[in-house]
């Protein structure tokens, strides 16, 4: 997909229906968004503590599930403090 | 075909994309595609307290099914033009 070029190798946050974000280095796509991860973590966001980072290794997202993809400020997200960030998670998508 | 066509000739202006879970995400429209999957740039979120999800996100990429509503400043839009092309488009599909 044309839009995803410039996503290619880079790091990346994958929001699905579901409200879950996972964020990984950019290392495939198609013209369904099918996606390939690699080094992907989910961030699980939570009202009373800070961001719990769970490890998934390589991961591969089929499009069906996507609802944005996000190209990350490796330099801002390197300089904030995910243990101090608290938030409800992302609802999920409703029709 | 139309609304796509209509998408193209907001490129590069400021719009504000309200997904189905409630996120509202502003920034410049790069491009568009035939499933009004949308690529926005220095994009913003409205409600960053509420929303801290995207902050270290610059660039989106929003697929088209999770699209709720599409906000843009008036004078983007010729909405003479567009009520023309919308009445030519319903005659010629209702034939």
């Amino acid at each position: 997909m044309a839009a995803l070029d410039g996503f290619r190798d880079q790091l990346v946050q994958v929001v699905l229906y579901d409200g879950r974000v996972i964020v990984g280095k950019l290392k495939g796509n198609d013209n369904f968004c099918n996606l390939i991860l690699s080094d992907s973590v989910e961030r699980e966001y939570s009202s009373d503590k800070g961001v719990e980072m769970i490890p998934l290794g390589l991961y591969m997202i089929k499009g069906d599930n996507i609802a944005l993809i996000g190209q990350v400020d490796e330099d801002k997200d390197g300089s904030l403090d995910y243990s101090e960030v608290m938030a409800e998670p992302l609802a999920e998508i409703r029709y | 075909m139309l609304i796509f066509s209509f998408f193209k000739t907001l490129t590069d202006q400021v719009i504000t994309v309200e997904l189905k879970n409630d996120l509202c995400i502003t920034g410049t429209l790069k491009s568009v595609d035939q499933f009004l999957n949308i690529r926005l740039d220095g994009i913003r979120v409205e409600d960053p307290e509420r929303h801290p999800h995207m902050l270290a996100v610059k660039n989106v990429f929003i697929r088209g099914s999770v699209v709720r509503y599409v906000r843009m400043a008036a004078r983007a839009v010729d909405t003479t033009l567009l009520e023309d092309a919308t009445r030519r488009e319903a005659h010629n599909t209702g034939k």
